[in-house]
Order: structure tokens, then sequence, then C-alpha cells
């Protein structure tokens, strides 16, 4: 019996073996070719897709700084002779759409007009609604879910006459109330689904702590939820504010032209034939309409990292 | 099914004809249960037995089909879980992670509208009694395990509540720091004496902290009791088999009788019966299952008297402090345990004696204890 206790544990001799000397061969980290062919496909797939984007970009910005004489001589992809930023003014403030000829400016303005309300309006709601979806379970809630589901696989194009009609009736046709109105409701389907699946990750034991601590539906919606949902927040608002700032069907259907938005505005000015196609106005008023949701993009990007991470609680 | 509700003290919480089901599915039924004044209950069992949920009935974090709760004699059955006098603890601390330690104690106090010095008062003596007036302007997530299960029960603590309800709060815990903490809790459940009902499915939590346990299985009460009754008279089978590690040994036979004396009868080898406390009969011929644990088997030089049997050593598990031996004997397998310094080779012969003033006889189809 006393055998077993005596198993083969020379310790000490192992060990002072394994300390003193390394023998000839492999050792440490793994050296790795820099030009293996995983890498090359890697990286030049890479390349290529960021080529394909950049280079329309490259020409848009290239041609919106010459002037008509050097665009005239064809080589668009050659950097301007001389820079000029009038087509950029002109862009701005001149530029006619067959209506009026002050530029992309007014649709800037009612722009920001209809994005501002509409994404609080609708990230308001549908941040309440998710959170009762998910923590206030009442009958019929599901049922309740699926239906708004469903309404996000809806075309819009089914709706348009429909919602002409409502918002006639209103007496919101052709305002910019009854654009904002329309821009909530559709963002509703899909930002309720995703404030829902959020609030449905917390953990239901802090809903739970808090209902015992005496908090109702609001104080635990604003004193426990929100603090813990700004990446959702973040997310969702990048989605609404590059999807209606980048609509056009909705905008150019229930506004008039003195409230269309910077899409349509841009579109009446480059498809306006009015003489001579001014290539590098054109190019201008597209890079300033396509700017702000790029803006929105790098300014949150940042923001929503950090969000993740700040928001991020082990249990 | 449980009428053993003495004389002791008034029932602090009551729970009568509790039922609750999740569409077709019965969760609990007709549950009845009475909880002592002061005492420390303990829901012990399986995952899916029903525990937590009976645990959230009372917290009324779930609304019953049927039935009704009484705590502290007041019908609570549709009252808010605010103001039911209670006080819970989860198994991942439900932390609000965005306030401080010091906010997270006072926020059921600040949503009561409670006066500002109250308030002071209140969470100083919590973190006074639980230690953790250092940590009081941490958030939770630079607190360790212990410190936040600490932060969550200085939570219930603050709330001034008549009962504390602990939904398996040391589970996400590392082995050590569950040992330490239960015996803060206990040590809590002395200082106060406030009514506390914890739920666990792990045994030694049930046996340490417990005044009674509660064994819950398929929603039922199993058996309520105080540690030393559960684990030497479990009252069924299921109990039996729940409570203890190593678990009790289960050997399948039928009574008999012998020279006017009952044994047990099992593949022809016969075992006396002497000294069993039966509640009713033992009639020879019926079909039982006898229990025993690991240590009320005795070997060889701890054999006091009565009858001895031989058996042979089928495999030996040393475990520090304590052996445990599987002997082979009268076609069963069998755990003994005894002392960590007592070592036997596999193969060696040893002679063994069941102390059956320890041991459990089950019905061998009800499985109810005989």
């Amino acid at each position: 019996m006393d055998k077993s206790l005596t198993m083969p544990v020379s310790g000490p001799a192992i060990s002072a073996q394994a300390g003193s000397r390394l023998e000839a061969g492999p050792q440490g980290k793994r050296p790795r070719k820099r030009l293996s062919s995983r890498n090359i496909i890697v990286y030049g797939a890479l390349g290529f897709a960021a080529l394909y984007y950049l280079v329309p970009l490259y020409v848009m910005v290239v041609t919106s700084l010459k002037g008509m004489p050097e665009i005239r001589l064809g080589n668009i992809f050659s950097p301007p002779m001389e820079i000029t930023f009038e087509p950029w003014v002109k862009a701005w403030a001149e530029a006619c759409t067959g209506l009026n000829c002050d530029g992309l400016s007014r649709g800037f303005w009612n722009s920001v007009r209809i994005t501002v309300p509409s994404v609080i309006v609708s990230i308001a709601i549908a941040s309440v609604n998710g959170y009762a979806l998910a923590n206030w379970r009442f009958k019929g809630s599901e049922i309740f879910f699926t239906i708004l589901i469903v309404g996000a696989f809806i075309p819009y194009q089914v709706m348009i006459y429909p919602i002409v009609i409502v918002l006639r009736e209103m007496g919101l046709y052709g305002t910019l109330y009854g654009l904002i109105l329309v821009h909530s409701i559709f963002g509703m389907p899909i930002q309720t689904l995703l404030f829902r699946n959020y609030f449905v990750s917390l953990p239901e034991e802090l809903f739970k702590a808090a209902r015992i601590d005496g908090a109702g539906f609001w104080q635990i919606y604003f004193r426990i939820m929100l603090p813990m949902s700004l990446p959702i927040f973040v997310v969702s608002m990048i989605l609404q504010t590059t999807g209606i700032w980048n609509d056009f069907l909705f905008g150019v259907v229930f506004t008039r032209p003195d409230t269309y938005p910077m899409t349509v505005q841009l579109n009446n000015i480059v498809n306006s034939v009015q003489g001579v196609k001014e290539y590098n106005v054109n190019m201008a008023a597209t890079l300033l309409t396509g700017a702000v949701p790029l803006i929105v993009y790098f300014v949150s990007g940042r923001l929503f990292v950090r969000g993740i991470a700040a928001g991020a609680v082990k249990g | 099914m449980l009428n053993n509700v003495s004389t002791r003290t008034q029932s602090s919480v009551s729970i009568r004809d509790l039922s609750l089901s999740f569409g077709s599915v019965k969760v609990l039924e007709n549950l009845n249960l009475d909880i002592y004044d002061g005492e420390f209950l303990v829901l012990l069992g399986s995952s899916g037995c029903g525990k937590s949920t009976l645990l959230n009935c009372i917290a009324g974090l779930l609304e019953p089909t049927d039935g009704q709760i009484f705590i502290k004699d007041k019908n609570v059955t549709w009252e808010e879980p605010k103001d039911r006098g209670i006080g819970m603890v989860f198994q991942s601390y439900a932390l609000y992670p965005q306030m401080t330690v010091e906010k997270n104690l006072s926020f059921g106090l600040r949503v009561a509208k409670i006066p500002k010095a109250e308030i002071d008062r209140r969470v100083a003596r919590a973190s006074g009694i639980l230690q953790i007036e250092p940590l009081l302007k941490r958030k939770p997530s630079e607190l360790s395990g212990g410190q936040r299960q600490r932060v969550a029960i200085g939570r219930a603590l603050v709330r001034d509540v008549d009962v504390f309800l602990f939904d398996e709060p040391l589970s996400n815990l590392d082995a050590k720091l569950r040992s330490e903490l239960r015996v803060e809790i206990k040590r809590l459940h002395q200082a106060l004496k406030n009514t506390m009902i914890y739920v666990t499915h792990d045994q030694i939590e049930a046996l340490t902290l417990a005044d009674r346990i509660a064994i819950m299985k398929s929603g039922v009460i199993q058996q309520l009791d105080d540690p030393v009754t559960i684990y030497n008279k479990p009252r069924n089978r299921f109990v039996a088999a729940f409570i203890g590690s190593p678990a009790m040994n289960f050997l399948t036979g039928e009574l008999a009788e012998e020279g006017g004396r009952a044994v047990f009868r099992t593949n022809g080898v016969s075992f006396s019966l002497d000294g069993y406390d039966a509640s009713e009969p033992m009639k020879g011929g019926r079909k039982v299952t006898l229990g025993v644990r690991p240590e009320h088997i005795k070997v060889d030089g701890d054999i006091a008297g009565g009858e001895v049997h031989e058996a042979v050593v089928d495999i030996e598990e040393p475990m520090g402090a304590d052996n445990l031996l599987w002997l082979k004997h009268a076609g069963h397998t069998m755990s003994v345990r005894i002392g960590g310094a007592r070592r036997y080779a596999v193969g060696a012969k040893v002679r063994l004696a069941f102390d059956m003033t320890m041991a459990s006889l089950f019905d061998a189809e009800t499985e109810e204890r005989i």
C-alpha cells in the first residue's frame, strides 16, 4: 500500500534540466511569411474593393474642383490644374432647379427640418415600444409584435396612395409635418424590433430588482434601461438619420416644391437642362448632399464603439 | 400535503393552495407552505422543480393562477412587489450598472421618496453590517463577485423588510467565496432574525443554512423538515437520493421473517433489521429498497457488534479526510466512508456491518418510507 505513495515524482531532477539550456531547433514564436499566398489574396481583395469605391469618389471630388474649360479637356482622372471652389458655392447657393435659383441650401434646411424631428419622434416612440414589448408582456403582446414585424416587409409603394389620401384628409398633405409623420411611422417596425431585441438581451433580473425597489414603468425606463442603452440608441440614430436623409420617394410624393428635401432638390438641379451641363456643380451638389450621412457615420461610429465598451457590464 | 404546522410562533409567510401554470404546463399545483417568523427556510431542488417560480410568486414578480399568499397575516396575493415587505437577492446580483454602490443601495428609498437623512442613515447601517463602506463610491463593474453579492444583499437590507428572498445567491461565485459568504449569510440571519427564504440546488448550502428545508420535485414539496430529519429520516426515496454526498446506497430486495425477526433479503443474503424504527408493521414478502448512507456502514475495527458480513474491496477513492471504499457484497456494489488514513488494497476482504438504526426502508412501488 505504501508503494502507491511513492510514485515516480522525481520533481527536482526535471526542473533542473529544463531551466538550464535550450536545444537547437524551433523556439519561441513561430515565424510567419509576409508574402504568403493567403496574405496576397486577403490584401489584394481588400485593395480592389477599396479602389472600386474610392475611384468614383476621387473623380467626383476632382471634377468638382475644376472649372468647365478644364473638364471639357476630358481627362477625368487628372487632378485639377487650377483649384476653384466656384462650383461648390454655386451648388449651395445659386444652382437652378427650373423653379428657383437658390441652389441646394433650401433643400438642406428642409431636410434638417424633416430629419431631426422624425429621428427624435421615431426613436422615442420605438424605444418605449421595444421596452414595453420586452419587459411588460401583456396579453397578445406577441401577436402585436408579429404584426409590427410584418409591417417591415410590406413594400412602401403599396401604401403611398392611401397615405396621400389620409394626409389630405388630415390637412397635412404637402407640409413638413406630414412627411415627418410618415417617416416616423415607417421607421416604427424595424426600430421597435431593434429596441425590443436589445432590451430582451439585458438581464431580466435587473428589471425584477427595480420592480422590487418599487420603480414603475417610466422610472424603470428612464433610470435603469435608458442609461444602459446608449449603443442601441446610437445604432438606431445612425439608421434613421441616413435613411430619412437619403429618402427620395416620400420626399417627392408628400411635399411641395418649396418644402422639397435635399435629395429631391439635388435631382432637380442635376436633371434640369438649361444649356450646358455643369458637371462640376453637379458633382459638388452630390457631395454636399451625401456629406451629412457621411459625417454621421464618422462621428457616431466612434461613439458607437465607445458606447458598446462602456455599456458592457459582465454579470 | 404537510401539516406539521406546530405551535411554534406565528407564521410570517403563508402560501395556501398556490397553483401556477404557463399555458398547459403546470409548474406549481395546490402548494401549501407555512414559514415561521424569523425562520430560515431553504427551498431545495434540481433545476426546473419550481423552486424559483415559487420564490418569484412570493415576491410578486409572477402572478399565480390560483391560491393565496400571506405575508405577516396580510393577503398580498394581488399586491405589487414593493408593497409586500420583501427584499430580494438575485443570482446575477442585478446591480444597476450605471449607479455607484451607494446609489444602488438607495435607489428603492429614493423611488419611495424617503427623506435624505433617513436614506443616509439606512445606507450607513447596511454598509456597516456588510462591511462595504469603502466601496460606496464605486461602480458595480469595479467590484469582485463577492463584493457585488454583498451589495445586492445590502440593497435588500436598506429596505427594512420583514422577509428576505434569496434566489441562488451564491451560484455565480467560486467555491471558496461561496463557503465564505455562506457563513456570512448565516451570521446575518442570526443578527437580524428576519424571515429568510432561500432557493438553492446546492445541498450543502441547504443543510448548513436552513432551519427547515423544503425539498421540491416537479412543483410538489416532497419533504419539509429540519436538516437532521431530512438527512436521517428521508420521507421517500427521492429525498434520500437527493440529499447526501456521496449518495446513499440503495439495495433492492424484499422483507422476510427469520426466527420471528424481520430481515431484509437480497440475492439470497439476509440482513437483520434489528434496531430499525419502522412506522408500520414489516410484513414478509414485501418488495422494498434498503437505503444506507456510506458512513452508516461499519468496516472491520469500527464494528461494535451485531450482524457481520464479509465483502470484497472493488475500488478505493481516497479524498483526503475521508476514504471512500466501494465494496462488493450480495450482488451489490456499495460505498463505505472510512477515515482517510485507513487504506485497503483492491480485492482485499473486509468485514462490514450495517447500522440499521440509521438506515431507511422504502416500499419498492410507492417509494415511500416504511
